[in-house]
């Protein structure tokens, strides 16, 4: 989804009271972030907001890019980590593992398919732990410590396990792409 | 990697991992290799960061990366680096060559009989923030400067006042990336309005 580099805009502040909400709303959709939420955005800190093409708006602070708001028709918006936050808390996402084949697929911004999870190099979570379609996930890869891509699940990983097939994940935001070399200054 | 597990509740110090960015391809180091400059983000690395480096590219990791994939699909990737690295190289070179050829033209026009505006054009293809730029111009000669959008939808800065000269000085002595050859004084007569 941020394929296209894109352009700063510019960057407006968000009011406190909007910060507040925010804060909350990121802990709800992210619990294991909560811990940490006074370190990603401090009490008495200020974040600016960028809007960015297709309905999402990026916050940042002081020029570390956070999280994109992306806005969904009928439903609840959707946070997206950054990358770079990501990689400050990995284990704070749910997190899945791509084999080494796919790696420069998804670097080049190719819409993530079950194949490159199902197979030898690839880990999903186990049965109990299983992801439903439309949950943020993060996306790491074989050999490799940091996570690669972030996005949203079109195809529960039970679902993946079955069928081997399809696009699991599309419009992500992965390494190098538009978003990621966004500077915020 | 920093795990949070000082039993005491909320943690206290940052809990934050550092991760290095390579300075070329600006990807963590472990995925240069997918990035098109390997060589360059390599050359970067070992100057930067010795001990990443040594992990890794040092000979048994890359041997151990190397042999999970089949053979013929690291024919295929090898080919694929080697394809994506020639395109970036020529686009780096084209824009080098853009950037070599981009003139900054410097333009004096006159407003009203005795009064100037001056316009500096073309200082984006050098990297330069024009609204930083316009804003530094005011403090430096304590005039109006501003940003404006031309007919042709790109953007100008516009000062007032003649100031052709000091502009020319001031941008070659501040602005080390463009160079002097590039910047040329030229001068607009504003044409009898009817």
């Amino acid at each position: 989804m941020f394929k296209k580099d894109i352009n700063p805009a510019k960057k407006t502040k968000v009011k406190s009271s909007a910060q507040r909400a925010l804060r909350s709303k990121l802990c709800d959709s992210y619990p294991l972030l909560a811990p940490y939420i006074d370190e990603i955005i401090p009490k008495k800190s200020q974040l600016d907001v960028m809007k960015l093409p297709d309905f999402a708006t990026l916050y940042s602070l002081e020029s570390h890019p956070l999280f994109v708001e992306i806005e969904k028709k009928g439903a609840d918006d959707i946070f997206l980590p950054h990358l770079k936050l990501v990689h400050a808390f990995p284990h704070c996402f749910k997190r899945v593992q791509i084999d080494r084949g796919a790696i420069r697929f998804v670097l080049s911004g190719a819409a993530l398919m079950a194949p490159g999870l199902t197979s030898p190099g690839g880990r999903l979570p186990p049965a109990e732990e299983a992801l439903k379609p439309g949950e943020v996930v993060a996306v790491g890869a074989e050999g490799k410590d940091e996570i690669c891509l972030i996005g949203i699940l079109k195809m529960g990983t039970e679902e993946m396990k079955e069928k081997k097939k399809g696009v699991v994940m599309d419009e992500g935001h992965y390494l190098g792409d538009g978003l990621w070399k966004l500077s915020v200054e | 990697m920093a795990d949070a597990a000082n039993g005491e509740g909320a943690p206290v110090e940052p809990q934050a991992r550092k991760v290095v960015y390579c300075g070329v391809c600006s990807l963590p180091p472990e995925y240069c290799e997918f990035g098109g400059t390997v060589k360059k983000c390599k050359e970067w690395l070992e100057d930067a960061h010795p001990d990443l480096f040594e992990r890794l590219y040092s000979e048994s990791s890359v041997e151990a990366s190397l042999s999970t994939l089949s053979l013929d699909a690291q024919k295929r990737a090898e080919r694929d680096a080697q394809k994506k690295a020639a395109r970036a190289e020529a686009s780096e070179a084209r824009e080098q060559e853009k950037k070599a050829a981009a003139k900054v033209y410097i333009k004096r026009i006159e407003r009203n009989k005795r009064k100037y505006v001056t316009a500096v054009i073309g200082l984006e293809a050098h990297g330069l923030e024009l609204k930083k730029v316009a804003k530094d111009f005011g403090k430096k000669f304590a005039t109006g400067s501003s940003v404006t959008k031309t007919a042709s939808g790109t953007d100008e800065i516009v000062l007032q006042g003649d100031l052709s000269d000091e502009v020319y000085d001031f941008i070659t002595e501040t602005y080390k990336g463009v160079p002097e050859d590039n910047l040329e004084c030229i001068e607009d007569k504003k044409k009898k309005s009817g």
